[in-house]
C-alpha cells in the first residue's frame, strides 16, 4: 500500500475547500463538463501547485490575455506537450531544491489535457513522461471529441458517435472505433495510481485527485466531461449525463494502485446503455442494432474490469 | 587556470555546459550531436555537475521539457541535428517570444531525403525564423566559448531569449582540436548565477503562454522582435568582456585579409578555416581576395556587415543550403537584401556548396572568386550557382 494515502484526509461535503483556484469568469460553454472538473480538480490541489495544460477548450476559455482564471501559476505551451513541460518543471524544481535556489517545500505538478490531446497527438509525449517517473499528475477531461476546432473525432469518441469527422451518411453510422483505453495505457506504464473519475461523483474525484498528488511518482486520471455543444445535450442536464455514463456501466469509476484495480463504485443494477444515449444528438442516428452492440460490448467491458480487479 | 588540451569539439562544448552549472538538459540523441549529450550525461551520472538529465523520447519533448524547466528557473541546455531540430520546430518558435533563455548547441546536418548524417546548413536555415539569437562557430575554441557566451547573454534580464550555438557537424563537432578550456573560477568570473525575473513559482502566481487575440498578437510579435534586435548591445558587451577576462575577441563579423580585397568570400561556420587557406594561396598568387565570416546569424549585423564588406567590389556569398525554388540561397538572399540600393554597394553573387558532407576544399573557393570576377563582367543567368556537383 502506498504509505501517503493512510494520512490521508478524504474530502467530504463538509470540508470542501472554500477558495476558488480557478477564477468565475472565465468563457465556458453552459453546463460544461470540463471547466467543473477542472474546478474540483484545483480544489482538491489546493494553491501549491504549477498547472501545464495542453492547447484545448480549457486553454483558450480561461486565458484570453490580458485575462486570466488561474491563481496558480500557470503554463501552456502546445497541444500534445503539458507531460514533457511538467517533466521539465519537475526535474527544474528536483535541482533547484538541491542546490537551494528554491524552498524546500513540495510543490504538486499538474499536466492537463483533453482527450485529442491526451489519447491523439500527446500519447507518445504522455507514455515519456510517465516512463521516467516524474512525480506529477496528468489529467485527461474528456469531451470524447475535438471540441475545440468544433467537434472532430479523436480517439477517445465512442463509438456510433456523430462528428463532424465520423458523419453518420448513406454508408456510415458514426464512429466506427471503439473508445481507446487510454487508462490501460496509462496502467501499462507501471505507475503507481491511476483512476477515472466523473464530475457528478465530485467527492469521489477530489479524492482521487488529492491521491494522485500525494503518491510519489506519476499519476493518471481519466475525466468523463461532458461537452453540451459537442454532444448536442441540453447544458442543464451535463450531470445527469455524468451520473447515467456510470450508472450503465458505460464509463465505470475504478482506481489502478500499484497494478490494483479497486472498483469505486460497482453497478450491480446497470442502466440500459440507451438511457445514456438518449438525449444526446450524436447518438440520434443509432438504430436498435447498433445500440444492441454498445450494450453487449458495455457489458463485457465491465466485466473484464471487475474480474480484474478480482485477480489484482 | 585555464589549460591547453587536446579535445573532441564536442565534448570541449559539453566541458563549457558542465562549466556553466547547468541545472536542467533535456535531449534526445541524434548523430552527429550524440558526443555532446553522452559526455553530458556521463559528468551528471558522475556528480561532476549537479543536474537534472532528462532522457526525453523525442526532440519535440526535448524542447517541450526545456520551456517548463526554463519557466520554473533553471539554467536549461539541449543539443540536436537536423531532423530531430526539424521535429522540435513547432515548439522552437515559443521560448523566443516567452522569454526563456534555453541554450542549445545544434550540430549541423543536412535533412532528409536522402537522408544523410554529414554537414550542412540546411537544418538551421529551415529553422531560421524561430526568433533565438544564433551564432556560429568556426572551431573548437569557438564552441567552447560561444557556448557560455549563449549562456551569459540569454539569461541576461535585458536579453531573456533563447540562444543557440551552430557547430558543423562531423567536420567540426567530431575533430579534436587544442582548446583552451577555461577553469571553474574563470567561469564562474564570468557567467553570474541564472535569476529570472519571471518562474514558475506558486508563492507568486502568474499566467505563462496566455492567448493572444488580435488585439494583443501584433504587439506581442512586435515586441519579442525588439528584444532581438536589441541583444544586439548584450551580445556585444558580452564579447568584450569575455576579451577583457581571457584575451579573445569575437565580432559579429570577422574579415580576413579583406582590407584591398575586391572580391570577398562569405562564409559561416567551420569552412572559414578552408576559406582562409584559400585566400592566402590567391594573396600568393597576386589574386585580391579577402574573407568576411559571419559568426553573429540572428539578430543580423547589417551595421558591422556594410563596414566589414562594403567597400569590396563583389561579395561571392557562400550557402551551405538549397533552398528548392528560391531565387537564392538564404545567406546570399539577407546579402542582396542588405545593399539594395546602397550606392557603391558590391556585386553579389551566391555559391551553394557542401550540401550533405561534399567537401568544400581550396579549389572550391579559387573556382567562386574566380567565377565572380568572371560574373561581374558578364551577368549569370541565376542568381546563385552550386559549386562542385556532378552534372551526370
Amino acid at each position: 500500500m502506498i504509505p501517503e494515502f493512510e494520512k490521508f484526509k478524504r474530502f467530504k461535503a463538509k470540508n470542501l475547500p472554500k477558495e476558488e483556484l480557478l477564477a468565475p469568469g472565465h468563457r465556458a460553454c453552459q453546463g460544461c463538463g470540463e471547466v467543473l472538473a477542472l474546478r474540483m480538480v484545483m480544489k482538491a490541489l489546493g494553491p501549491n501547485v504549477i498547472v501545464c495544460m495542453a492547447t484545448g477548450c480549457m486553454e483558450i476559455v480561461t486565458t484570453p490575455y490580458p485575462q486570466t482564471a488561474w491563481k496558480v501559476p500557470w503554463i501552456h505551451i502546445a497541444f500534445e506537450n503539458p507531460a514533457s513541460v511538467a517533466s521539465g518543471i519537475e526535474s527544474a524544481l528536483k535541482v533547484l531544491r538541491r542546490k537551494g535556489k528554491v524552498p524546500k517545500k513540495h510543490i504538486d505538478i499538474l499536466a492537463v489535457g483533453g482527450d485529442g490531446a491526451t489519447s491523439d497527438i500527446g500519447l507518445g509525449w504522455i507514455s515519456g513522461a510517465l516512463e521516467r517517473g516524474h512525480d506529477f499528475t496528468y489529467i485527461c477531461l474528456d469531451n470524447e471529441a475535438y471540441m475545440n476546432t468544433g467537434v472532430q473525432r479523436s480517439s477517445c469518441t465512442p463509438y456510433g458517435a456523430m462528428t463532424t469527422t465520423s458523419p453518420p451518411g448513406k454508408k456510415s453510422f458514426g464512429q466506427v472505433t471503439w473508445k481507446k483505453n487510454v487508462p490501460g495505457i496509462a496502467v501499462a506504464h507501471n505507475i503507481p495510481y491511476v483512476a477515472t473519475a466523473s464530475p457528478a461523483y465530485f467527492l469521489d474525484l477530489m479524492n482521487k485527485v488529492k491521491k494522485a498528488a500525494l503518491v510519489k511518482g506519476p499519476a493518471y486520471i481519466h475525466i468523463y466531461s461532458p461537452c453540451p455543444t459537442g454532444w448536442g445535450s441540453a447544458p442543464e442536464r451535463s450531470i445527469e449525463f455524468a451520473k447515467l455514463v456510470v450508472e450503465t456501466r458505460v464509463f465505470p469509476l475504478y482506481e489502478v494502485i500499484e497494478g490494483r484495480y479497486i472498483m469505486s463504485r460497482k453497478i450491480t443494477k446497470p442502466k440500459p446503455v440507451q438511457k445514456y444515449l438518449k438525449g444526446q444528438r450524436r447518438f440520434r442516428h443509432l438504430d436498435e442494432e447498433h445500440i444492441a452492440y454498445i450494450q453487449q460490448r458495455v457489458n463485457a467491458d465491465y466485466e473484464k474490469l471487475v474480474r480484474l480487479s478480482e485477480i489484482t | 587556470m585555464a589549460k591547453r588540451v587536446g579535445i573532441e569539439v564536442s565534448i570541449a562544448l559539453a566541458e563549457a555546459v558542465k562549466l556553466a552549472n547547468v541545472d536542467v538538459i533535456a535531449a534526445y540523441p541524434i548523430t552527429p550531436q550524440t558526443h555532446i549529450v553522452e559526455h553530458l550525461s556521463e559528468v551528471v551520472a558522475d556528480g561532476e555537475v549537479d543536474a537534472e538529465y532528462v532522457p526525453v523520447e523525442s526532440e519535440h519533448a526535448a524542447m517541450s521539457c526545456c520551456c517548463g524547466s526554463s519557466a520554473a528557473g533553471a539554467r536549461t541546455f539541449t543539443s540536436s541535428s537536423s531532423q530531430g531540430l526539424l521535429l522540435m520546430s513547432e515548439i522552437l518558435f515559443i521560448p523566443g517570444p516567452m522569454r526563456f533563455p534555453i541554450v542549445m548547441a545544434v550540430v549541423n546536418r543536412a535533412l532528409s531525403a536522402p537522408i544523410s548524417i554529414w554537414n550542412d546548413h540546411q537544418d538551421i536555415m529551415s529553422q531560421r525564423d524561430i526568433g533565438w539569437i544564433q551564432t556560429f562557430a568556426e572551431n573548437g575554441q569557438e564552441a567552447f566559448d560561444l557556448t557560455l557566451h549563449a549562456f551569459r547573454v540569454a539569461e541576461d534580464r535585458r536579453v531573456s531569449l533563447p540562444m543557440m550555438v551552430n557547430i558543423d557537424g562531423f567536420t567540426l563537432s567530431h575533430v579534436v582540436e587544442a582548446v583552451e578550456l577555461l577553469s571553474q573560477e574563470e567561469v564562474d568570473q564570468y557567467l553570474p548565477p541564472f535569476k529570472p525575473r519571471y518562474r514558475l513559482d506558486p508563492r507568486k502566481p502568474i499566467t505563462m503562454g496566455p492567448v493572444g487575440i488580435p488585439e494583443v498578437y501584433s504587439e506581442a510579435k512586435v515586441a519579442h522582435n525588439e528584444a532581438l534586435k536589441a541583444s544586439r548591445k548584450v551580445i556585444l558587451r558580452g564579447w568584450k568582456e569575455f576579451a577583457d577576462l581571457f584575451g579573445r575577441q569575437y565580432n559579429p563579423i570577422e574579415t580576413y585579409r579583406s582590407e584591398d580585397a575586391e572580391v570577398l568570400l562569405v562564409t559561416m561556420g567551420s569552412i572559414s578555416e578552408t576559406a582562409m587557406t584559400a585566400i592566402d594561396t590567391m594573396r600568393d598568387k597576386g589574386q585580391k581576395a579577402g574573407l568576411v565570416k559571419i559568426r553573429l546569424w540572428r539578430p543580423f549585423p547589417g551595421p558591422e556587415f556594410r563596414k566589414a564588406a562594403g567597400k569590396a567590389k563583389m561579395l561571392a556569398v557562400v550557402d551551405r543550403c538549397l533552398p528548392p525554388g528560391a531565387i537564392c540561397g538564404p545567406v546570399g538572399a539577407e546579402l542582396r537584401s542588405l545593399f539594395y540600393k546602397v550606392p557603391g554597394g558590391p556585386k553579389i553573387f551566391n555559391f551553394i556548396a557542401g550540401l550533405g558532407g561534399r567537401d568544400v576544399t581550396v579549389e572550391r573557393f579559387e573556382e567562386m572568386v574566380d567565377k565572380s570576377m568572371v560574373f561581374a563582367k558578364k551577368r549569370p543567368k541565376e542568381l546563385y550557382e552550386v559549386i562542385g556537383v556532378r552534372e551526370k
